[in-house]
């Protein structure tokens, strides 16, 4: 029932340090959603540079892992401990609607302690530089999921947690993905995608979800 | 505290860039032209009840922003990513009723001054009534963010946002309205108690029904 992770330990001030000395470890991780169990007894240690893809198929519950990390859902048992700040792209952007996209970004990166310049390379490794002002409504299905990739990479948070990543990504924008994650754990940094389409993540540890159940 | 500042100025200015600060006065300036129609020009009664008018249609006014409150943050994940930054739902909950209330207290101390004027209320009136808004736009801001955080997200959430806000915005009403007759001192003091109490709830009781609705 313990989460070790307090909501005070996740904010110290976001500066441009490179090499970051993340950790992640999860514990015989359980989560039960209504009546249903999704998993039980999930073990995982992530060190700086490593990455895990959490597989399975819909309603699996890898949203909830991801959820569970995040410290956004309780845990029904074992632990999960973060060393390092988080960032997280969920299903939602979280970018407001009537703002241009760039002044949308610049909210979240101003908010961990950031600068336009985060935001400036985070839309060019999106390649989202030519809609930089665009409202964020007009954006399309794929635009929006870049989106909210870059304003995971303007955090310059330790630990990546990325649902569905790939979801409405053309090629280019996945490659563009892919590097983005090479680039991150290049630097240190922990990558947990969960995606039930291929991402290429070398030496990632795989955790499959509901295909026992 | 910079969290703090950074989400008060972001709701601010999503309230002054739509039009979510004049919808509620335009309500309540409408419901102050609407008296003189139903109780009839008598200034002598208009003068009498006008306060009292005033203060129901701010109470209502009160009720029009709160699906704007809580409910499309909560829906976009704006709410979940300020819990991944280890920012407190507490925190939130303190930066968006001092957002709601700079948006919404002084224009309807503003809007009150012409609505004062066609119900006929004399210049002492109007002092209190300005004085008596001050105070319970506190407590009616706090309400109405706690009220929106407890409907985000349920069904009906409007209608039950009415139900909910009403009665526990009753002492703002009654001592408000109390405090408009110049006799009664202690309305003021159990007006600022009132507002007081619903401030000091406030941030606590929406941090919560922030946390149970990510479940």
């Amino acid at each position: 029932m313990k989460a070790c992770f307090g909501p005070d330990t996740t904010l110290p001030i976001r500066n441009m340090r490179r090499l970051m000395a993340a950790k992640l470890r999860l514990e015989k991780l359980g989560c039960i959603r209504g009546d249903r169990p999704l998993f039980s007894g999930l073990d995982l240690t992530l060190d700086s540079g490593g990455a895990a893809l959490v597989t399975g198929p819909n309603g699996a519950g890898k949203t909830s892992l991801l959820r569970v990390i995040a410290g956004l859902l309780p845990a029904q048992s074992g632990t999960v401990e973060t060393d390092g700040t988080l960032g997280f792209a969920g299903e939602q952007a979280a970018l407001d609607r009537n703002r241009p996209l760039k002044s949308a970004l610049l909210y979240w990166a101003r908010l961990d302690g950031g600068e336009p310049a985060q935001v400036h390379a985070a839309l060019e490794t999106m390649a989202l530089a030519n809609i930089a002002d665009v409202p964020v409504r007009m954006l399309s299905t794929g635009q929006a999921k870049r989106a909210a990739l870059a304003r995971v990479i303007a955090s310059h948070a330790d630990i990546w947690l990325l649902d569905e990543p790939g979801n409405g990504l053309d090629t280019d924008a996945r490659a563009r993905l892919e590097a983005a994650i090479a680039n991150h754990r290049d630097a240190g940094g922990i990558v947990v995608a969960a995606t039930h389409q291929p991402l290429a993540m070398p030496d990632a540890a795989e955790i499959p979800i509901g295909e026992a159940a | 505290m910079n969290a703090l500042f950074a989400i008060a100025r972001r709701d601010l200015a999503q309230t002054y860039s739509g039009s979510g600060w004049l919808l509620p006065l335009v309500f309540f300036l409408l419901v102050a032209t609407l008296f003189p129609f139903a109780i009839g020009p008598d200034p002598a009664i208009l003068g009498r009840v006008g306060g009292g008018a005033l203060w129901t249609a701010a109470l209502l006014a009160a009720l029009l922003p709160i699906d704007r409150l809580i409910a499309p943050d909560r829906d976009a994940g704006v709410l979940d990513q300020y819990a991944v930054r280890g920012i407190s739902e507490e925190v939130v909950a303190v930066a968006k009723i001092s957002a709601h209330w700079v948006g919404f207290g002084p224009p309807l101390m503003i809007a009150a001054l012409p609505a004062s004027a066609l119900l006929g209320m004399d210049a002492d009136s109007l002092i209190r009534l300005e004085m008596g808004l001050a105070l319970g736009s506190l407590g009616l801001a706090a309400l109405a963010v706690t009220v929106a955080a407890l409907v985000a997200g349920l069904p009906s959430g409007g209608a039950l946002a009415g139900l909910l806000m009403l009665p526990l915005a009753v002492p703002i009403l009654i001592f408000g309205a109390g405090a408009l007759d110049e006799l009664q001192r202690g309305a003021w003091f159990l007006l600022a108690a009132s507002a007081l109490l619903l401030l000091a709830v406030a941030p606590f009781a929406t941090g919560a029904a922030i946390r149970i609705m990510r479940e």
